[in-house]
């Protein structure tokens, strides 16, 4: 098999598998009223695709084909279980999606009863259809560890009874938020590793992002679903222009502006318009005007930092967090030189000290201002905190060259 | 399905503090405690409040088996169980729902073992 068909294989799997997964686990969840058997079924049925459709290819309704293999193991495997018994009759009837199971699905999977990162993992699994393998490979543990995780978090939701449904208007806000949360927590997961050893991997910040959009489409008066939406795509516009051909990271005043993607930059400055339309300003809009003064900037010299400065003061206001200041410091640096924002960042250094991008940003205002020893130590510092090998890379590339 | 709340107590240095509120505060915060059970009342199966945790004895198992007696909780923490309530609901929604608007503190909610499921 040549590598592209293998490549084009694999991503037209996980587009079948992030349109299919979460609504067929969301209908056998209200057939059966068991998330458990409901999520291990479609698993099931999602291997057997895997190994078969890689061979025989992508069969034409792939919907159908999971709904007969799930249905089918279904049956073998409640037949022997009789509190199922009465439910099997409605399996044996095609099973019709409604509109509102994957979005019931994922307030399940985002209860504030699960802890966040459990949150995250029960989404990707079950809503957006990710094996155990591909989780486990993106949050760097083991599968069998991944998988012990899993049947804990599937075992609270049955034994504590979290419900499977649209939350009540009054807790709206408090629950879309902790959906908002775990998108952005997948989008970062992915985004940020994309520089990774492991191309080939599931791509989680794009399933981030569609969700993201179907969030958006169920919620259009939401308009921190929009911001959020707007700053993933934000980020996706320009995420070609983020590495080199050898797979290094390029810092944004490096990058080369002309391969952002122009249009779809036009459309997220669209979505923060139209969210702020609605009237409630908040953390992922203001992010998102953010990205979007960076990514409407002709050149970097073109930036326009009194605004990028002021929208930090105004996220610093909402979201009052040493890691918002760092980076509002950046953005003073630009507005009021390089000493006033060094003094601003070792005011963090209590807060911060384990974070390898303050000792980063520390290091490069340190050098600018000459004070080379100190400098190196703390871009040295930086280095020995983080994992991630483009970032690695990086910092080692100014260190030789400072 | 059925629940236990755990409600937490106080420590030592809550207690402390408590003694010290005016009596008149203390009559408030009863009074809404009452009310909360007032309300919740059809949910309730039974409800125990416990002395104070200085007037707890643990009895621990040493490895080779001999009960050990100590003064005081397992686990000297800052949180301890104050009192406990069974309660039977719809779902973890609606045992939140009734947590959340406790009066006295914080509260664990712990799904019970039931005969009829595995």
């Amino acid at each position: 098999m040549q590598e592209a068909t293998h490549d084009e294989t694999h991503a037209a799997l996980n587009t079948v598998f992030r349109e299919e997964a979460g609504r067929l686990v969301g209908a056998l969840v209200r057939i059966l009223g068991d998330f458990e058997v409901a999520e291990e079924i479609v698993q099931d049925a999602l291997l057997v695709a895997l190994e078969r459709w890689t061979v025989e290819g992508i069969p034409a309704q792939p919907g159908a084909w999971l709904l007969t293999v799930a249905r089918r193991r279904a049956i073998d495997q409640l037949r022997r279980d009789a509190r199922y018994r009465d439910k099997l009759v409605a399996l044996e009837y095609p099973v019709v999606a409604e509109p509102d199971d994957r979005l019931r699905l994922m307030f399940t999977c985002c209860h504030p009863a699960l802890s966040r990162e459990t949150q995250v993992v029960l989404t990707l699994r079950a809503v957006c259809g990710f094996t155990t393998a591909e989780i486990a490979h993106a949050f760097l543990v083991s599968e069998s560890a991944m998988a012990r995780r899993l049947v804990r978090a599937r075992h609270k939701i049955m034994q504590a009874a979290i419900p499977y449904r649209v939350p009540r208007a009054e807790e709206l806000d408090e629950r879309l938020g902790e959906v908002l949360a775990v998108l952005y927590l997948m989008f970062n997961e992915g985004y940020l590793a994309s520089g990774g050893s492991s191309p080939a991997r599931r791509d989680l910040a794009e399933d981030a992002a569609w969700l993201a959009a179907f969030v958006t489409r169920l919620y259009p008066r939401e308009p921190e679903a929009l911001g959020l939406l707007a700053l993933m795509r934000l980020h996706l516009a320009r995420a070609e222009a983020r590495f080199d051909t050898r797979g290094k990271l390029i810092l944004l005043s490096e990058q080369d502006r002309s391969r952002w993607d122009r249009r779809m930059i036009t459309e997220a400055v669209a979505m923060i318009e139209q969210a702020s339309t609605l009237g409630r300003p908040g953390p992922y809009q203001v992010q998102a005007s953010l990205v979007a003064c960076h990514a409407e900037a002709a050149s970097w010299q073109a930036t326009d930092w009194p605004q990028i400065l002021a929208l930090y003061d105004l996220l610093l206001q909402m979201m009052p967090s040493p890691v918002v200041r760092l980076n509002r410091a950046v953005a003073l640096r630009y507005v009021a030189g390089p000493e006033t924002a060094l003094t601003e960042v070792e005011a963090l250094a209590r807060d911060l000290d384990g974070y390898h991008l303050f000792h980063a940003i520390r290091g490069e205002l340190l050098l600018e201002l000459g004070r080379c020893e100190q400098g190196r130590a703390a871009e040295l510092r930086a280095l020995t905190l983080t994992d991630n090998q483009a970032e690695q890379s990086l910092l080692r590339y100014r260190l030789s060259s400072a | 399905m059925k629940y236990v709340l755990m409600f937490c107590g106080r420590t030592p240095q809550e207690v402390a503090r408590w003694e010290a509120t005016s009596e008149e505060a203390r009559a408030q915060r009863d009074a809404r405690v009452g009310e909360w059970f007032a309300e919740y009342r059809s949910k309730i199966g039974g409800a125990v409040q416990l002395q104070a945790a200085y007037a707890t004895t643990s009895v621990h198992f040493t490895t080779d088996g001999r009960p050990l007696i100590t003064d005081g909780p397992f686990l000297e923490g800052t949180e301890v169980i104050g009192g406990y309530a069974e309660i039977d609901v719809a779902d973890l929604d609606e045992a939140l729902q009734m947590a959340k608007t406790w009066p006295a503190g914080g509260v664990e909610i712990r799904p019970v073992v039931s005969s009829d499921r595995s």
